[in-house]
């Protein structure tokens, strides 16, 4: 959220799980809570880039009034007043079902077995198709690529369960410089073992994008 | 077959070098040689301004795009809730089975291509099947064959 | 064509075109619906344009044959409108049009075999039908009427008169309170109040100075939902002027139109009236000499459900994957590149010239007090009377189904009605609970009552429904809720854009629930399971496709839990639907010993030599059902 949201560049006072807090503007609700150490799990914000919003694990109750609304702490910025609640039963929920989910869509990480265990999810009730992936598809390399390096090395294949991490026709991309970006940035480690589907021959680097 | 194809130069100069045409031009693309090929595809890029990686996830995410080439015909199974109700899902399955093909794959003679449809809005003659642009009302096995029989 | 340059020109146009037409000449009406095409209303059409075009045609004056868009009554098609003398003539075969020529055109008497009938009643002109009776024919009023390719046609019904009216009489902030106080609200499903949005946007693009943009939503990708695809098809004028309206009130100069790309024959009547109404000036600079430029462009759906979305719809023109962002910011305050946007459906477009040529208060007491104005339906499924069809909204669901849809065809019994699509609900036709707070509903709106429930936006929305689009899918107790709530998820399964978890993984989840359930599996703890990952959907995913998704399976659930448990518990699917848990038999009283069945099944696991009974291996029958689809005597039962 730009900061154009809050425009006499007043803080926002609201609470936060009973705790009254002050957002800076252009605040949002994940970052003032940060600021004051109040603890919300996230997979794809990354302080670098631009929040997507995909993996909803910071997802929060927000209070107005009689509403109550949950809604992705990483894309929201707070209002006067309002109360947020961070692991409320509709928060958990989510966060549980989405942890259970992930269990099974990325057997392999340890990462999100270690999230999943902090909120009692240790086991899935869902069907695991390939016990080695690790990719859950949140989407910070694909953003690192091309709002940090600005190359657009690699992307997203099709759509909805069959979306897939990958590079134009699956051949290694040379338009890659190989920075290594996406690997530092992947929550689970995932892109490690298969940067070299994405990168292509090192010879063949031309001036295009690659160290000016 | 189809008439001689236009050339894609042609198709590219109907549009403007503007990003927002990526779309209409993989379309156009896509009608006139029944799918986009890799080479299509580059030169797309370059005409519009944007990198490979971007008509890549649109032509993957989009259903109506193909990257391999499509058969002479399309047959498509409607599947909307009618004529699910009213044994699309069954119907499909036949059709698979007389073609020797599933869904969303080509005979080898690249004669047909069988496909679903998330209905045509024809829900009142449930099952619908389209064959190219021509509809099948109240369809069943029998009356595909016969219509296949005839292209 | 020649270009109008003021208003009084158009009235010109249109009061020549008028007089200059003989009262007396007959018409042809052929319907070229989707449902008449599907049963061969172009072949229809070609046999009176030969047959009239022969020389020995004894008439005084040369008949008009028309193609024209949907009449509505899509199950007696195809159908054909003769006028002056107002008849209605159904299940027209281009056999029997030699017929309808020499009796009709030319002795001008009636052909009285294909007249509607129905309890032994014959009805002459659609008007008489019960299914058209009821309906109040706002928007479809020239659906089936003109020709949509013709705009002439269209300046005669009356076409364009609001744009002028609008251009010459009212400011564009008279249009936007004109809209506001008739209560539109948006006919996408959400049901968003149009003139709010209108105002709002007009409000940020001052904040903000710079273009202002439109686009009519056109991606109908609900399955049995066909009203906008008709407008569009029939008359695409009503959109054109609508949305020229709608850019007069908000100062915008460019427009979309979002259109999907299973509709070839609605892009083409689009392009073709966009054209017509350029050369006359009706669109482009300085429209009908008032100063104010505006133009459209179509762009083409690619195929991908979750472009009904609007922030997906602005991807989409902006040439990049349909997924949906998160909102706020709203579309009205940044929307196609960054610039406020308002983005209507085809229908409400449609509404607005009517509101401007009657007036706020007209439309306002139209329909419901909260839910104002008519509303169309595709009313298909297990109904008699299938069709389009256009009511004031706040009807009774009960008149909708049974009078207009004449209830439930053969031994069936109405069991339930799936409004709203992938994102509504499963509705029992006697609600069996009272409505619970699940749902935020304001307090001052009174749960409908049980037995009366009301089709609005309101009522539809406490029964855990939604209106949506407007389709209206009638299911009999042959329809298993299971299967329906099934198939709605393998839909959406397909057409997520998968960027957020809880739908790319949930719907997935989700499915593998529903997939043990109709093979007898799982144990009823899972169904309280499912429910609690529906409502994580809910509140989790990113987008509208998201958290609708689980509507079908939390209101089936909600409404029918005995059916669940009779597929878990009793390894039973009471409506015969479910594969895994019913086995196809031969009636021996019944079968003829034809054996079709045994040449058709897959498997070649039905024996029985030619005249005498035929069974089924069960062991080896994968219950496909080909043979109960070629049984000519039914013989073939489901247990």
């Amino acid at each position: 959220m730009s900061s154009s949201e809050n425009p006499q560049n007043q803080v926002i006072s609201f609470t936060i799980d009973g705790q009254p807090v002050q957002a800076r503007p252009g605040w949002t609700i994940l970052e003032t809570a940060r600021h004051y150490r109040i603890h919300i799990p996230t997979l794809c914000f990354h302080p670098a880039l631009k929040p997507w919003g995909s993996c909803r694990l910071c997802v929060v109750e927000a209070r107005y009034g009689k509403r109550g609304k949950v809604m992705p702490s990483c894309l929201n910025p707070p209002i006067e007043e309002l109360e947020v609640f961070t692991d409320s039963e509709r928060v958990l929920n989510v966060r549980r079902w989405v942890l259970e989910m992930l269990l099974a869509g990325c057997p392999a990480s340890r990462e999100i077995k270690k999230l999943a265990a902090a909120y009692g999810v240790t086991s899935t009730r869902f069907a695991v198709t390939d016990p080695e992936e690790e990719c859950l598809r949140c989407g910070r390399c694909v953003a690192v690529c091309n709002e940090v390096v600005g190359v657009q090395a690699l992307t997203f294949g099709s759509r909805g369960v069959k979306k897939v991490l990958e590079t134009p026709y699956r051949v290694p991309n040379n338009a890659c410089i190989g920075c290594g970006c996406c690997v530092s940035v992947c929550p689970t480690g995932a892109l490690q073992k298969r940067l070299d589907t994405v990168r292509g021959d090192l010879s063949r680097r031309t001036g295009h994008g690659y160290a000016h | 077959m189809k008439p001689a194809r236009q050339d894609i130069e042609i198709i590219l100069e109907q549009y403007p070098r503007h990003p927002q045409h990526l779309i209409n031009l993989l379309q156009d693309v896509q009608a006139e040689y029944s799918y986009i090929s890799a080479e299509h595809l580059t030169l797309i890029c370059d005409h519009v301004g944007v990198p490979v990686t971007q008509a890549w996830s649109v032509a993957t995410f989009y259903k109506s795009f193909s990257l391999e080439p499509r058969g002479e015909h399309e047959i498509k199974v409607c599947l909307g809730t009618t004529c699910h109700l009213k044994g699309g899902q069954r119907l499909v399955e036949a059709c698979e089975r007389n073609l020797g093909v599933a869904r969303g794959q080509t005979t080898d003679d690249l004669k047909f291509t069988l496909d679903t449809v998330k209905c045509v809005g024809a829900c009142a003659l449930a099952p619908v099947v389209m064959v190219d642009e021509d509809y099948l009302g109240e369809a069943n096995m029998v009356i595909l064959k016969k219509r296949l029989e005839q292209v | 064509m020649q270009r109008l340059t003021n208003t009084a020109e158009l009235k010109v146009l249109r009061d020549n075109l008028l007089q200059a037409q003989d009262p007396h000449r007959p018409i042809v009406r052929v319907c070229r619906g989707p449902g008449c095409l599907a049963v061969g209303a172009d072949k229809v059409s070609q046999a009176f344009q030969s047959a009239i075009q022969s020389q020995n045609l004894e008439v005084k004056v040369q008949p008009l044959v028309k193609d024209t868009g949907c009449h509505g009554f899509c199950s007696q098609g195809p159908l054909v409108n003769l006028a002056p003398a107002n008849l209605c003539y159904v299940r027209v075969k281009p056999e029997d049009v030699e017929e309808i020529v020499q009796t009709t055109l030319v002795k001008g008497a009636v052909v009285e075999r294909l007249l509607y009938s129905d309890n032994g009643t014959r009805y002459k002109s659609a008007a008489d039908i019960p299914f058209y009776r009821m309906q109040q024919k706002i928007i479809l009023q020239n659906i089936g009427v003109i020709d949509p390719l013709d705009i002439h046609d269209a300046i005669m019904a009356g076409a364009y008169h609001s744009l002028a009216k609008a251009l010459i009489e009212m400011s564009p902030d008279d249009v936007i309170r004109t809209v506001e106080i008739s209560g539109l609200r948006g006919r996408g499903g959400g049901g968003f109040p149009t003139g709010y949005k209108w105002k709002r946007t007009v409000e940020n693009a001052r904040e903000n100075p710079g273009p202002v943009y439109i686009i009519a939503n056109g991606e109908e990708g609900d399955p049995g939902a066909f009203m906008d695809r008709a407008i569009m098809e029939g008359d695409p004028h009503a959109v054109i002027e609508g949305m020229a309206i709608g850019a007069y009130a908000m100062g915008v100069n460019q427009g979309f139109l979002y259109v999907r790309h299973e509709y070839p024959i609605a892009i083409r009547h689009l392009a073709a009236a966009i054209a017509q109404a350029r050369a006359l000036g009706l669109l482009g600079k300085n429209i009908l000499g008032a100063g104010f430029d505006f133009d459209l462009q179509i762009n083409r759906g690619a195929g991908a459900y979750v472009c009904g979305e609007e922030t997906a719809i602005i991807a989409s023109l902006e040439g990049r994957v349909g997924e949906p962002v998160t909102r706020p910011p709203y579309p009205s305050q940044q929307g196609l590149w960054g610039r406020p946007t308002v983005i209507n459906n085809v229908e409400t477009w449609a509404n607005v010239p009517h509101i401007i040529d009657h007036g706020a208060q007209w439309y306002a007491d139209l329909g419901a007090p909260r839910s104002t104005g008519t509303k169309i339906f595709s009313l298909v499924g297990k109904v008699k009377n299938t069709g389009l069809v256009e009511v004031p909204m706040g009807i009774s669901l009960g008149a909708l189904v049974e009078e207009i849809g004449g209830g439930v065809p053969g031994q069936g019994r109405f069991k339930a009605v799936q409004t709203g699509g992938p994102s509504g609900g499963i509705i029992p036709y006697e609600l069996k609970e009272e409505f619970t707070d699940y749902h935020f509903h304001p307090p001052d709106v009174k749960p409908a009552d049980k037995m009366e429930l009301s089709v609005d936006f309101d009522s539809m929305a406490q029964t855990g429904s939604i209106m949506g689009g407007g389709g209206m899918i009638v299911m009999d107790d042959h329809d298993c809720v299971v299967d329906l709530a099934r198939y709605f998820l393998r839909f959406l399964e397909e057409e997520s854009c998968g960027k957020c978890l809880p739908c790319r993984l949930g719907l997935k989840g989700m499915l593998e629930f529903l997939n043990n359930f109709s093979q007898g599996k799982g144990a009823p703890a899972d169904i309280d399971a499912l429910e609690s990952l529906g409502k994580a959907l809910v509140d989790g995913s990113l987008c509208g496709l998201g958290r609708t998704a689980p509507n079908p399976v939390l209101t089936s659930i909600r409404y029918f839990r005995d059916e669940y448990l009779a597929h878990i518990v009793d390894h039973h699917c009471p409506a015969g639907v479910c594969r895994d848990l019913i086995t196809y038999r031969i009636d021996p009283e019944i079968c003829n010993g034809c054996t079709l069945c045994a040449q058709t099944c897959p498997q070649v696991c039905i024996t029985g030599a030619n005249q005498q009974l035929h069974t089924i291996d069960q062991d080896a029958c994968i219950r496909c059902g080909a043979c109960m689809d070629v049984c000519p005597v039914d013989a073939v039962v489901v247990d």
